[in-house]
This record gives structure tokens, sequence and C-alpha cells, in this order.
């Protein structure tokens, strides 16, 4: 399946076949991706799926098996230290120097770019108040929060000024205080202009930030677009969820009519449909059925296209 | 991408230096007590115990002959150390070098980055060894500072080597072999603590094909006044040459490790 963007012309990548196989698995399976400039474009997927991989190609960290492959216009991997001089990258794993305050960790990591002097010390001013970290400039590592850890990683990503943005998994196990703080200054760097590239579980991150997105699984796209087309395009736009005693034989009897689509997940059924409100009305009157009523989202449509069982 | 390819030497290497001269700048206290203190108890306990019952060894006082080889082996204990250890830390545990590579840092910067450390490590640990021996009269010399290079170069040399051995690593505990099948057998038969000259003919012929016996026998004269071998610089080019292969060998196996 092809993802395009056929409105703008300038692209920050832009992957045609891209594929990668380890011995006889395939991991990454054909796939064409184009990313405008500018955007917040996402990867999802569940787990195994090849979000990582793909990202690892695109930031040229590993080498696909066939495809092709420009980033920024250069050619991945020939030029990828070109490349690498206009990208940042914020790692799922933590890879901070523990030895290192956080000051030390910018203008080390600023070193391998090759920064230095009076401009540097200029920018990291500027990187510690856009990761709120002022106060912890002379802080080792050890005594940095997870949150305050990842915005490190964050500000150090940024440190070339990067045209591009790879985020992999940026909110992964932060509490809501700290994630909400992160989408703020996200939304930030989209406003100058970068473009971020990221993977998440989080349906609601990608909601939120994502211009576009793709879902991926066994190694291939399945859809493409922005978050409330594909909500729009895949699914019916109301959600109801209904639990409780005698909720089987009374919707086989009564509620199937005005469902179109109905699923259980656990004891928990889920009903998809165009028109709620008489599904709705006859729930009102059955107290001792549970139910939510909610707009369809994106969780939805990534749950009907993978399926909904476990993946590990 | 061609992994076999002779990995490209550019002074990008330097940050990565630098990162490691500024952790260890941090963290100096114990890590030079680590470097020297071992190796300054060998020529002490045996330099002056063994020596009472030896005499001299090639018309030298024992501790006089031992303190020129305690200096090559504390370079190529250290540089072992940093090689494997150290850089599997921040290869695995750490995952720095990881974050070198999202920028514009190779691995062919990396390995040589870390080479040159190894060796910056081994002058760190010579330095107060050759102070010691100095101050114990075992040190007969102006041109002992020639050692310093002969030094270095020792340190690049089981450097570029450790870094082989950490590339195929799966843990620490792979590295105990290297110590027990190679560190090990070369600080015994490299003329440390006894000429090779009373080996037989197999074993010393061996060790002239191993990296650390030529650097004694050059780092030998230099400290002690003796006159250097005639084919000193051909004798420094042994372990260059294990240098050479091992910075080639090192960087093919992390580029298939790291980026494949």
């Amino acid at each position: 399946m092809l993802c395009d963007s056929q409105m703008q012309p300038e692209r920050v990548v832009d992957a045609r076949g891209l594929t990668k196989r380890y011995g006889a698995q395939t991991v990454v399976d054909n796939v064409d991706l184009s990313i405008r400039r500018g955007e917040c474009f996402g990867l999802l997927g569940p787990n195994g799926a090849g979000k990582t991989t793909t990202l690892r190609m695109l930031m040229g960290a590993t080498p696909p098996s066939a495809g092709e492959l420009n980033v920024l216009g250069f050619p991945i991997p020939q030029q990828a230290r070109q490349m690498h001089q206009r990208l940042g990258v914020v790692p799922q794993q933590d890879n901070l120097d523990p030895d290192f305050t956080v000051m030390e960790n910018l203008v080390t990591y600023a070193s391998y770019f090759g920064l230095r002097g009076a401009a540097l010390s200029q920018r990291i001013a500027e990187l510690l108040t856009f990761a709120n970290l002022d106060a912890k400039a002379h802080a080792g590592i050890g005594a940095l929060s997870g949150g305050m850890k990842r915005r490190l990683t964050l500000a150090r990503s940024l440190i070339n000024d990067p045209d591009v943005l790879i985020l992999d998994e940026p909110t992964t196990g932060l509490d809501p205080q700290a994630r909400q703080l992160i989408w703020q200054r996200l939304r930030t760097l989209l406003a100058q202009g970068k473009s971020l590239i990221l993977t998440t579980h989080y349906m609601e991150e990608a909601e939120r930030l994502c211009d576009r997105l793709v879902i991926i699984d066994k190694g291939r796209i399945l859809v493409c677009g922005s978050p409330a087309e594909l909500v729009q395009q895949h699914i019916e736009p109301h959600v109801v969820e209904i639990h409780g005693r005698g909720m089987d034989e009374w919707f086989n009897v009564v509620g199937q009519q005005w469902v179109q689509r109905s699923e259980y997940a656990g004891e928990t059924l889920f009903c998809y449909l165009s028109d709620e409100r008489l599904l709705l009305n006859a729930l009102c009157e059955r107290p001792e059925l549970h139910f939510t009523h909610r707009r369809a989202n994106l969780e939805d449509v990534f749950l009907k296209l993978t399926g909904k069982e476990l993946r590990e | 991408m061609n992994h076999l390819a002779f990995p490209t030497v550019s002074l990008r290497c330097l940050p990565v230096w630098r990162r490691n001269l500024r952790v260890w700048r941090k963290l100096s206290g114990p890590a030079l007590i680590g470097n020297f203190g071992e190796p300054l108890l060998y020529l002490l306990a045996l330099g002056y115990g063994l020596g009472s019952f030896i005499g001299n060894v090639s018309g030298l006082p024992y501790i006089v002959f031992l303190a020129s080889g305690i200096v090559c082996t504390s370079a190529m204990n250290t540089a072992s150390f940093e090689g494997l250890y150290s850089a599997y830390t921040r290869m695995a545990i750490q995952n720095t070098w990881g974050g070198m590579l999202a920028t514009p840092l190779s691995i062919d910067d990396i390995v040589l980055g870390e080479i040159l450390w190894a060796g910056t490590k081994s002058l760190i640990s010579a330095v107060p060894i050759l102070l010691v021996a100095a101050a114990l009269g075992a040190v007969h010399d102006g041109y002992v500072l020639g050692v310093l290079p002969v030094v270095f170069i020792i340190g690049v040399c089981f450097g570029a080597m450790a870094l082989v051995v950490t590339a195929l690593a799966k843990s620490y505990d792979f590295f105990i072999y290297y110590f027990t099948l190679v560190i090990t057998p070369l600080f015994l038969v490299s003329g440390v603590f006894f000429p090779l000259s009373g080996m037989p003919d197999a074993v010393r012929i061996g060790a002239q094909l191993l990296p650390l016996a030529h650097a004694v026998d050059v780092v030998r004269p230099l400290m002690t006044g003796q006159p250097l071998p005639s084919l000193t610089l051909l004798y420094l080019l042994v372990p260059l040459l294990y240098a050479a292969g091992a910075f080639w060998l090192a960087t093919t196996l992390l580029r298939r490790r790291l980026i494949s």
C-alpha cells in the first residue's frame, strides 16, 4: 500500500519498496512512505509490527535489504552522515551518560556534531529552558525523574537544531503530567516548522499530535491518513460499550437491530453504529445494563484493523 | 554496505576520546589507584622479595630489570581492561555508542576513539609507575621519556585487540577467557619477569611473534640506559601491525553487530 502526500512536493522522507529481512523473516515488507516537511507523522502498530525497524532504517541505523530511501534529500544509508547533521533522535531506550550532569550530557552530545563555543552555550541555555531543566543544569542524571530524563533526551536531540526529529515511543512509562508536558513541547516544535516522526502505543497521543499516520502490521502498511480520516473511513462514528446481567439475551432480541457491527472484548460488548439514539433510548429502559457512549476513535480503528488478540 | 572495508581514519574520533577523558576526570581517584596500585605491589614485592634471592638478571639488579616489564604489562592490562569491561559497558549497558551512532559519528570513529583512549589510559597508568621506579632508583637514564610513546603504542595495540573481543562478547563473563588464554600467557612469556634467553627455542621464537615482547625489549634499554636494539623501529612495527589488524577486525565485527 502506498502512503503518499500529493499536496506538497517537499518531502523529508521518501521511501519506495522499503524492505528489511533477517534471514528468512521479513520484518518490513515493501513499504512506501512519504513524509512532508513540517508535519507530525505517526507509525502505529502492535508489538513486532516493524515500527522500530522502519525507524532504524530511516535514521540510517540499519541498511534496508531492498528498496530506495531518501531522508532530507540524502540517499540512505550511503549519505547517512550528512543526514545525521540535520536529524534529531529520541530513542526508546534511555542512553544518557550516567556519569555526567545534565549540562555535561548536552555539551558532550554537541561535540559529536562538532559544536562548541559561545553559540553552543547560548543554545544549551535555550534548550534547558525549553525542557524545564534550568534548575537541574548541574544535577547528575541519577537525580532526575523519568519525565526529566525524557525531557533531557528531547533537549539533547535538538542540540544540532535538526529539521527532522525521530521519536521512538517518546512518552512510554511517563505519568500523565509528564506526558502532557512532552506533548506541549512537541507541538511547539511543530509550530517552529520541524518535522516529527514518532512511534507510539498510545492512540490518544497519535490522535492529538499526528497530522498523518500509518498503521503497520506484519511489516506492511494497512492504512494511511489523518486520524480523523481514518476514523471516518474505517469505522462507524459511534461506539456504545455495554455490560451487565442479561445483556446477551436483550441484545439478540432487541439491541441488535440498531447496531451495524458488534464485538466482544472480555465481558463487554462493543457496538459500532451510525445513529446511536434509538439504542440509547432502549438502554435507558434497562437499568441492569451498564453502558458508555462515546465517539469512535483511533483506538477502535486500530483494534479493528489489527485484531483484539494479545501480541507478545 | 561493505562490512569488511578498512575503517576510515578521521578526526571525528576525537569527540569519542574526549568524552571518555571527561568521564575519567570525574572518576579519576579510584581509577588511578586501580591502575597503578596492583603493578606497584608486584614491583615492590617481587622486586625486593624475589630480587634479594636472585641478585642480578641480564646485568641489572632484579628490581631494575622488573620495573621496565611492569611498566609494559601495566600498559597492557590497563588498555585491555578499558577495551573490554569499560567499552562493553558503553556499548551494551549504557548504550553510549548507540547515542553516538545517531549523530554524524560512525562505528569507525567510535572504534578509533576508543583505541586512542585505551592508549591514553596506558600512559596514565605508566607515568606513576615510572615515577615510583625512578624514586626506587630503577630508572637510570635520561632517555626514559622515550618510554612514553612505546607505552602508548602498547595501549593502542591491546586496546584494539580487546575491542575485537568486546565486539564478540555476549556478557562480561566472556572476558575471563581472553584474560586467561591471551593476556596472562603473554604476561608470562614476554620477558617481564625473566629474560627469554633461558626459554626453549619454540617459546622464544613464538614470543617474538607476539606484540608484548618487542615492547619490553625497547622499554628496558630506555629505562636502564643499555643500548637500544638496532632494529628498534622494526620492533615497534609488530605491536603497530597488531593494532592495525585489530582496528580493522573490531570495526568489521562491530558494523555487523550494531548496524545490521
